[in-house]
């Protein structure tokens, strides 16, 4: 405890050396941290997302696979459609326990964002796409009267983007349609939110797609008989299958470019910091060499004189560890708002998760760190005899 | 029977410099007895602060023998050396050398925890009392006179209850009147506590009060003091 308290004061003697010092290890422990802390959440929030589509499978008309990613996730233009032969291909498989036939449109409206122009995307949708997402629920409204009716049901956000609700209407300008809006779903913390849903053979009738699909999604009994699944459509040749799994892999490996930079700026802010810790509690041993001498001549080991530096350093760097997880913790939601802006596609749901674990490891990384930068200093100053450090010359 | 503290024979110091070789020490006999308070007076470069050294174990003879409390110190291994030195020699140096970034007390306790005789803060606190600092317990270094600084540095030394005290020029960085202050305190100590003390000074006023006086020239013991 002594020693502890002697080299809590040594740090003291030169405050802002010793406060820079912190700094760095601090920079780059919240560095570690809110990588780390990305690549929990972000992997959660992408699981999150891809379990409340309902569905493992998605069937699509031959593409681009990224697209396809998109597609699901995000909903987009461009699209390619397929025959509705497929689904009745599909549908009858013993080894499909649900199966939803999506149909998507967007539309552009020039009345939309005040004036200012936008997308919208319809999806047509028939009863089983309920039956896959059971958890949804009606925030108004119900479900559609007709398969074939001429209403919309409308995602959480595009309810609330154009303050619609249950009876207004809404006006498709390309195809001069005019639909009534029979229910709003409640939040659900995906893409959905900003859907507009149609009867699917409302949207095949309006949208002249007439016979055609843009998707389906496939829930399997057994989640086993996916490769065989995959491999009996292989064959069809207008289709192409993206499983779940596939779909998080080409996520990843869009954003993961992105975390091997972040990890490269990380790496670099961990060798900096301990060159810095390497270079004070050096420069302070080097400075304290007549004290360290007075010490040795009165009494003290080289084992005592090792683990005094060895303190200065750990204490230095457990401080800096906390301060870099408070700064983590407190800046984590700045880098969540920058790292949306710039990744290709950003799940829903909190992107940072930074759980007790982690902190945990990171401090005691932060300690590590201390062991590592301290042993040279702590073995310099421990090897010193004492009549060479008296005259100031080891 | 007379107990010897420190005891000497033909002992040299020889230092390797590049192209030429040094002896700073050129056979010293020389003894002390328990209790004594002997001051060594000289010129600079006689080799009073190397005659120190090694009656302090901090250095090594070249050649000859040195006996420290009875023990033969050119026998002993290195840890021996560091624990004899540890449990029984204290020094007091012209510099002070005290750790500037812990209060007088603390200073004291840490010598306590060095020589791992047990921190004890009564003991502690009773011995900067006795070298009248009771006022100045909490202060750092850089808020304490020269004389101040040297009476902690004597407490320092006192702490571990030492045989043997080692006292390199102790008041020269003082004035006149701290240097017989301080001069009076060491005397107290070695006439009250019967620790032994060795003194090198260049003070003759206060060197000549000791007991006993040796002078040094050129390495080598000029009165003939030898085994006394």
């Amino acid at each position: 405890m002594k020693l502890a308290i002697l080299a809590y004061k040594n740090l003291n003697r030169k405050k802002i050396r010793t406060i820079l010092t912190i700094f760095g290890v601090a920079i780059a422990v919240s560095v570690m941290v809110i990588l780390s802390g990305f690549s929990i959440g972000y992997k959660k929030a992408l699981n999150n997302d891809i379990d409340k589509m309902g569905y493992q499978v998605l069937i699509t008309a031959k593409g681009c696979p990224y697209e396809a990613a998109t597609l699901m996730l995000k909903g987009g233009g461009g699209l390619v459609y397929m025959s509705q032969d497929i689904y009745g291909k599909v549908a009858y498989d013993p080894r499909v326990d649900k199966i939803a036939p999506q149909l998507m449109y967007t539309v552009y409206d020039d009345q939309l964002q005040n004036g200012k122009g936008g997308f919208i995307i319809y999806v047509g949708v028939d009863n089983s796409y309920i039956d896959l997402k059971p958890w949804y629920k009606f925030q108004v409204g119900n479900w559609f009267s007709d398969d074939n009716a001429d209403e919309v049901i409308m995602g959480y956000e595009s309810a609330e983007l154009e303050q619609r609700t249950v009876g207004d209407k809404i006006f498709i300008p390309k195809f001069n349609k005019v639909l009534t809006v029979v229910g709003v779903f409640e939040r659900t913390g995906t893409q959905d939110d900003g859907l507009i849903f149609i009867p699917l053979k409302s949207a095949q009738r309006i949208f002249n797609l007439s016979g055609k699909l843009s998707s389906i999604g496939v829930k399997l009994k057994d989640i086993k008989n996916l490769p065989d699944f995959e491999k009996d459509l292989y064959d069809e040749a207008s289709i192409q299958v993206v499983s779940m799994s596939q779909v998080k892999n080409t996520v990843i490996s869009l954003v993961s470019t992105t975390r091997t930079l972040i990890s490269s700026i990380a790496l670099v802010a961990i060798f900096i910091a301990v060159i810095g810790v390497v270079d004070t509690i050096l420069m302070s041993v080097f400075e304290r060499t007549q004290e360290i001498g007075v010490m040795k001549a009165i009494g003290a080991t080289k084992f005592d004189v090792f683990r005094l530096v060895w303190m200065e350093t750990i204490i230095i760097c457990l401080i800096g560890g906390i301060a870099g997880i408070i700064i983590a913790l407190l800046g984590g939601n700045m880098v969540e708002y920058f790292i949306r802006k710039v990744l290709p596609y950003a799940p829903n749901g909190k992107l940072m998760v930074f759980n007790l674990q982690l902190l945990m490891l990171s401090l005691f990384g932060a300690i590590a760190l201390g062991l590592i930068s301290g042993v040279y200093p702590a073995f310099r100053a421990s090897v010193m005899k004492p009549i060479k450090a008296m005259r100031g010359g080891e | 029977m007379e107990n010897y503290v420190v005891e000497t024979e033909n002992l040299v110091k020889t230092y390797k410099l590049p192209g030429e070789e040094v002896k700073a020490l050129r056979g010293i006999n020389f003894s002390i007895k328990e209790g004594d308070f002997v001051s060594i007076m000289g010129p600079s470069g006689s080799g009073k602060t190397t005659l120190m050294n090694l009656l302090g174990c901090l250095d090594s003879p070249t050649s000859g023998e040195l006996s420290i409390l009875g023990k033969n110190v050119i026998d002993l291994k290195e840890k021996d050396i560091s624990d004899l030195r540890r449990k029984n020699i204290g020094f007091i140096f012209q510099d002070f050398y005290l750790i500037p970034s812990i209060s007088a007390l603390e200073n004291v306790e840490m010598a306590m925890y060095f020589a791992r005789k047990g921190v004890n803060r009564k003991y502690a606190i009773s011995i900067l009392e006795r070298v009248g600092l009771g006022h100045r317990l909490k202060h750092l270094p850089n808020k304490l006179s020269g004389g101040e600084l040297q009476r902690v540095a004597i407490a320092r030394a006192l702490a571990i209850s030492p045989k043997l005290l080692l006292a390199d020029e102790p008041t020269g960085n003082l004035d006149t009147k701290n240097a017989q202050d301080i001069f009076n305190l060491l005397k107290q100590v070695n006439e009250e506590h019967g620790i032994t003390i060795l003194m090198v000074t260049h003070n003759t006023k206060l060197g000549n009060q000791c007991k006993r006086v040796v002078y040094m020239v050129d390495g080598k013991i000029q009165d003939g003091d030898n085994l006394s």
